[in-house]
């Protein structure tokens, strides 16, 4: 952990407390976990205080991990264009309840992303504008890059993939 | 008191101006555009499922497919951020040796993009002249890879094969004959008082807008930001060699076309550079795990043959982990966020794709003009389809 994130992580728990349930640096950035609740707050403070500065949202993008008692995730990679400086912020919603505040009020490049993830993972963004499928037709009923969903049509006959690890 | 009334206009899914499939539908004004509803995802192809399901090595043909005018900066890029979760260290010469593959990918898009400009504005010359350039580096490419347009470039690790002496030959004459077309080119466009006016001023965007909106490349430059991936964050030893980044004032369409036109420029400097510096050694990291054995040591020793069934059936494993890795491509940052579970396949593979994010700002950027510089925008902005749907 460099010294400019082991301060951004000291400053956050701080400031949030138990709010924030994890602090990770074992991957390339700084990874913080928040619980859903604080999400938005976090994110604000991230880009709007002077120090730290992370005036650009990256991506933003949901993940699934089908096991855990939460198993929806949103992902949001913020940049501090002028320490050259990264951090990933994660959050993990429910299956019954996939609600998460939006961002599009601090950064305009989050809508579309926005609309992304709750097209491929039905993850759903409150107080969005305009949140409909965006890549996929919108009379679609399932979301397609939930891990529950094959690939491929599972009744095919006519291929074995057995002998191929799949 | 007269009633207004908007025209509704519709402009695409196909449509000759578009250079893509996507819809606009927008509400006229007489000539002055009042609001524009986008509709994308007719090219959807689900990459990102596909990538869930499929090896490491046989992801690398679908970012061919994000955008398809530069695909070797999507292969190699996809290759660089697989090697930084396995933490594998390259050969200097890999390095070189992509460095030149991404420059050349980045002239042959920013040419394509700006001689666009030119057609949309009436130049339809300088299109076909600089096309024949284009070619050049196409078979470039076919000589390193074997393919031109979806070229599938390298390997996790480096390449299968050496720069050949044809390659070799094919660059140095590239480099000798670019400077004097793109010169020729300049002279056309860059001074021309039509191309001025239909331009200067048309699509314009403020550097915090542009912040705001994600935008990065040439488009986040020509606003006046001087952001670059490969200075910012340098990979595949981009730090070593010098080069300017340029940056524009206005966020114009000009604007857009002058920091293009100057980055190839630039890029011609790199390989020339790249080129001359190239270090003897191996053209692949030593990772048995992603790089095929000689075809004579599959037929006559054991661990090759053991290797290269694993990796043709993609039985790789690659440690668990994630990572986000981003290149310059040639619309802006590209970038991979990958995660790991520890299988044969990524648990999750995100790509950020530089125009799925700043195309939102197309409505905002053509608001009050008309159509005919709505147009112009959007060709100046650079949106690949292909990478727009993923």
């Amino acid at each position: 952990m460099t010294p400019e994130e082991n301060n951004i992580a000291s400053k956050i728990t701080r400031r949030f407390g138990a709010g924030i349930l994890k602090t990770d640096t074992s991957s390339d950035m700084l990874t913080v976990t928040a619980e859903k609740g604080i999400i938005h707050e976090v994110i604000r403070v991230l880009k709007e205080d002077k120090e730290m500065n992370f005036s650009f949202l990256t991506t933003l993008c949901g993940i699934h991990y089908p096991d855990e008692p939460l198993p929806l995730g949103v992902v949001y990679h913020l940049h501090n264009l002028e320490e050259k400086l990264r951090v990933r912020i994660k959050t993990f919603l429910t299956a019954d309840f996939p609600h998460v505040p939006t961002v599009t009020d601090l950064f305009s490049a989050a809508n579309w992303m926005e609309r992304e993830t709750f097209d491929f993972y039905g993850i759903i963004f409150d107080g969005h504008s305009n949140l409909k499928r965006i890549l996929n037709v919108e009379y679609l009923d399932y979301f397609p890059l939930r891990k529950e969903y094959p690939l491929e049509d599972p009744t095919r006959e006519d291929k074995d993939d057995r002998y191929f690890g799949r | 008191m007269e009633e207004q009334q908007h025209t509704t206009l519709n402009l695409g899914p196909t449509h000759p101006a578009t250079h893509g499939i996507f819809q606009n539908v927008l509400t006229i004004d007489g000539e002055e555009i009042v609001d524009t509803e986008q509709t994308i995802g007719y090219i959807h192809r689900a990459f990102e499922k596909i990538a869930e399901n499929r090896p490491y090595y046989q992801v690398t043909p679908l970012t061919d497919r994000l955008n398809y005018c530069s695909a070797p900066i999507n292969n190699l890029g996809y290759h660089m951020a697989v090697e930084k979760l396995i933490g594998i260290n390259i050969p200097k010469r890999v390095d070189y040796m992509r460095i030149i593959l991404m420059e050349l990918a980045r002239i042959t898009d920013h040419l394509i993009c700006n001689s666009v400009i030119g057609v949309d504005s009436g130049a339809l010359t300088g299109f076909v002249y600089v096309f024949q350039e284009r070619e050049r580096v196409y078979e470039i490419y076919e000589e390193v890879s074997g393919a031109r347009l979806t070229t599938n470039m390298g390997r996790i690790g480096g390449f299968e094969r050496d720069f050949s002496p044809a390659a070799i030959r094919k660059i140095h004459e590239f480099l000798n004959n670019l400077p004097k077309v793109l010169r020729e080119f300049e002279k056309l466009l860059m001074r021309n008082r039509i191309f001025m006016d239909r331009t200067i001023g048309v699509g314009k965007i403020s550097p915090a807008r542009a912040l705001n909106y994600g935008f990065t490349g040439p488009n986040l430059r020509a606003a006046g930001v001087d952001y670059d991936v490969r200075v910012q964050h340098p990979y595949s030893g981009y730090d070593d060699f010098e080069f300017q980044v340029p940056v524009g004032s206005n966020g114009d369409t000009y604007d857009r076309f002058c920091v293009r036109q100057e980055e190839v420029w630039q890029s011609l400097k790199l390989i020339r550079n790249a080129l001359d510096n190239l270090p003897e050694g191996a053209f692949h990291a030593d990772t048995p795990g992603f790089y095929l054995p000689p075809k004579e040591a599959v037929y006559g020793n054991m661990e090759a043959m053991i290797w290269h069934f694993k990796i043709v059936m993609g039985e790789v494993q690659v440690p668990a982990g994630e990572i986000y890795h981003s290149v310059e491509a040639a619309n802006g940052e590209l970038g991979f966020y990958l995660v790991s579970d520890g299988g044969r396949t990524p648990y999750r593979l995100h790509f950020r794709r530089p125009c799925f994010i700043y195309y939102q700002a197309f409505p905002e950027m053509i608001r009050g003009g008309v159509l005919s510089d709505a147009i112009l925008t959007m060709s100046s902005m650079n949106v690949i389809a292909g990478e727009l749907d993923a």
